[in-house]
């Protein structure tokens, strides 16, 4: 498989959130804004990218029995480089996302890239893929985050779009998530198969 | 995939769907004329443009969406949009009625295959959107002012149940003004007279059974006559949380919807009893003062679960 | 190179030094961000003073001390001087009866008493109803406002409760709670004096006031030497 194909295989064929439905917890947790959404989309990307790169050169210094704790440990600590970069330079982001951060080690899209293609592939196709992967979430979750900021808030990105009483608050709360989350695979699934 | 046949006879009875619709939807017009009565024209214009927007609503997805021959008149549309009409304040703005027919008959009932297939009564998913979507809008009800000719331009007081969560020990209205429906509150849930009459004709009817409405409003005697008998300064008593919020209205027009509702008797009244317990809880616990709709909603997930540990019994089995 | 077998020694070198790499990058991303981290701190912090107080021209970190609430808590106060006389304070209040739990918010009090402005810190209320307190209490419309209000005659209180502040529209939880802080912040700065932090002669219970000198002195020290990080 060619470079290109791995990073666009992520962005729609295999998106790790419409089509692959991993990670659902920082997916419906994070997007309550077009921004927030965005924001953890790119931290899980440049985790995923490192933690992808790393693992791909250590592939044949970690004994198979624990290859499971060391990937942790790989993970683990780029999610701590990202969480106390952005507590030092964005304390304003780190302030709406601060307690969703930790949570990219438990991401399931991050063991299980490590695990079923960096752990098998070159550095090179394992950052192409961490960049897809990675690509593909953050598109996922600025797409629903917008949603639902749109028809939460009636703002795009902060820009305010249509008056906010007119915006329905359900879709900024938790239940929201589900429906737009639910009504988004459904819209991507029929151009998938269109 | 699992298919239920209920067990034998199988006789027709001459029901169709739109019989029972169109029994359900009579059953309701004293309640409706109740309504009329206490808030004039704000309870003719929600109804109306809560039925007009479900019945387009379900025109359009039927035809556009689905792309089969749209099925309008069953009645089933009707119901649900003069349902969630009964569940709305009659000073709500147009613009949120229709939001909420839109997803009452959209969410709540086409994405999940159309009549028959949805696991949450429509006009309840509609009216819990609303709620937490709007819920300023949703929590200012109409004080009752005879043959009213005000749309949104309305005094506003507290429910019943309102009144009691504050606890300022503000007045309750008087049981004649409960039972006749001189309140405030959602347009069909005040006058309760009106609607145990609609209970009498739908069991005339045999269009339902006695076994929701009962064990709901039984199990909710009880529970809140314990807790009355507990501490009677700081629960109500049993009979107000009877004849207040949206109880009657629930459990007599909401509860009983059949597609939503488990198959035997016995479980009916294993889901009555949970609405019971559910709406007590909310009530007396709860954030919200009322919890009708979230009992109904949340018992409305356990009907299938409920409905396949208690079968209906086969014909002469034991 | 061909990949390593699992065996015990093998297993724990791989696995020790991998730990030992991460424990490496992480102490020195640490000591990198150790500091605009704390100094991104002290600086929201000091914006929300400076929010909330008159003009000042010391260091009301530095100046920082505890003080009593009448339900025996302690709230830290950050006197705000002027030319070294006091021209109001700064008081971090907190209650746990917000709808979604804990709520802190920063309000400014004159020398006389009067509510200057107030800011939200942090608070977990849901958004569009509870989180509209940031803005509500200090918009000028019937009698939401809290602004310019004295707490000496007492206690503010949602309408609903017989108060005359008007609560926020299907939010009165979250309303009674905000106001709670504020009154809790004046109780801790009514007892005091505003530009010392001497606890001034009240009726505040005698244990209380010792207990909360106890504090303010370590607590004193602590921002002072934050503070001098910071310089």
């Amino acid at each position: 498989m060619s470079n290109l194909k791995t990073l666009t295989n992520g962005i729609l064929k295999e998106n790790p959130v419409f089509v692959l439905l991993l990670g659902m917890c920082p997916t419906l947790g994070t997007t309550s804004s077009a921004i927030n959404g965005m924001s953890m989309g790119l931290a899980t990307m440049f985790v995923l990218i490192c933690s992808n790169a790393v693992i791909s050169l250590l592939k044949n210094l970690i004994p198979d029995q624990v290859r499971i704790p060391a990937y942790i440990v790989v993970i683990a600590t780029f999610v701590t480089v990202v969480q106390m970069c952005m507590e030092a330079f964005v304390p304003a982001l780190y302030a709406s996302l601060g307690l969703f951060i930790p949570l990219i080690v438990v991401n399931c899209i991050v063991l299980g890239r490590a695990e079923a293609f960096a752990a098998k592939n070159k550095v090179l196709p394992s950052i192409f893929d961490g960049i897809g992967i990675g690509l593909g979430f953050t598109l996922a979750l600025t797409l629903l985050g917008a949603t639902r900021e749109f028809l939460g808030t009636g703002k795009l990105f902060s820009l305010t779009l249509m008056p906010e009483e007119y915006g329905s608050l359900i879709f900024v709360l938790a239940p929201g998530a589900f429906i737009a989350l639910g009504y988004l695979i459904a819209i991507v699934n029929k151009l998938r198969k269109a | 995939m699992n298919l239920y046949v209920s067990p034998s006879p199988h006789i027709h009875s001459g029901d169709s769907i739109s019989k029972n619709m169109y029994g359900v939807l009579i059953a309701l017009i004293p309640a409706f004329l109740v309504s009329l009565y206490f808030f004039g024209l704000g309870a003719l214009v929600v109804t109306l443009v809560s039925v007009a927007s479900c019945l387009l609503f379900e025109f359009l997805i039927q035809k556009f969406l689905m792309k089969k021959e749209p099925t309008l008149w069953d009645g089933s549309a009707i119901l649900t949009g003069v349902l969630l009409a009964f569940n709305l304040p009659s000073n709500l703005p147009v613009w949120i009625i229709v939001i909420g027919a839109l997803v009452a008959i959209g969410i709540g009932k086409m994405s999940f295959g159309g009549l028959g297939n949805n696991i949450f009564n429509p006009a309840l998913v509609g009216r819990i959107f609303l709620l937490i979507s709007f819920p300023a809008q949703m929590t200012t009800w109409p004080v009752p002012e005879v043959m009213s000719m005000n749309y949104t331009d309305v005094e506003t007081g507290a429910t019943i149940l309102t009144l009691i969560k504050d606890g300022t020990g503000a007045e309750l209205p008087s049981y004649v003004q409960m039972l006749t429906g001189d309140r405030a509150g959602s347009l069909g849930e005040v006058g309760a007279i009106a609607l145990v009459l609609g209970l009498l004709f739908m069991l005339w009817r045999k269009i339902i059974t006695w076994h929701i409405p009962v064990s709901i409003l039984a199990t909710v005697a009880a529970f809140t006559g314990i807790m009355y008998a507990v501490d009677p300064t700081q629960y109500a008593n049993p009979l107000v949380h009877l004849l207040s919020g949206g109880l009657l209205l629930g459990a007599i027009f909401m509860a009983t919807d059949y597609v939503t509702s488990p198959l035997s008797k016995a479980g009916m009244i294993v889901y009555g009893i949970g609405i019971g317990l559910l709406t007590s809880v909310i009530r007396l616990w709860g954030s919200y003062p009322e919890g009708m709709s979230f009992a109904i909603f949340i018992m409305n997930a356990f009907t299938p679960l409920i409905n396949s540990y208690i079968k209906p019994k086969h014909f002469g089995g034991n | 190179m061909a990949k390593l077998k699992s065996t015990l020694p093998n297993m724990l070198l791989s696995l020790t030094l991998i730990c030992l790499f991460a424990a490496g990058v992480l102490a020195t991303v640490n000591m990198q961000t150790a500091g605009p981290i704390a100094a991104a701190k002290a600086a929201a912090l000091e914006n929300a003073i400076k929010e909330v107080t008159p003009e000042f021209d010391n260091s009301p970190l530095a100046d920082a001390y505890r003080a009593v609430t009448s339900d025996g808590d302690s709230l830290v106060i950050y006197p705000a001087l002027k030319g070294g006389e006091p021209v109001g304070v700064a008081v971090e209040s907190f209650t746990m009866n917000g709808f979604s739990g804990e709520i802190r918010v920063i309000v400014g009090f004159d020398t006389e008493g009067k509510i200057l402005n107030y800011s939200v810190l942090q608070h977990a209320e849901t958004p569009g109803l509870g989180s509209k307190m940031q803005e509500w209490f200090r918009t000028d419309k019937n009698r939401q406002s809290v602004i310019g209000r004295s707490l000496a005659a007492g206690n503010l209180t949602v309408a609903k409760d017989g108060g005359d502040v008007d609560a926020i529209t299907a939010s009165t939880i979250t309303s009674r709670a905000f106001l709670q802080t504020l009154n809790r912040a004046y109780s801790a700065y009514k007892g005091t004096d505003a530009g010392t932090g001497a606890t001034a002669a009240t009726d505040a219970v005698t244990e209380a006031t010792e207990a909360a000198e106890a504090t303010e002195t370590t607590e004193t020290t602590e921002s002072t030497e934050k503070g001098g990080e910071n310089e």
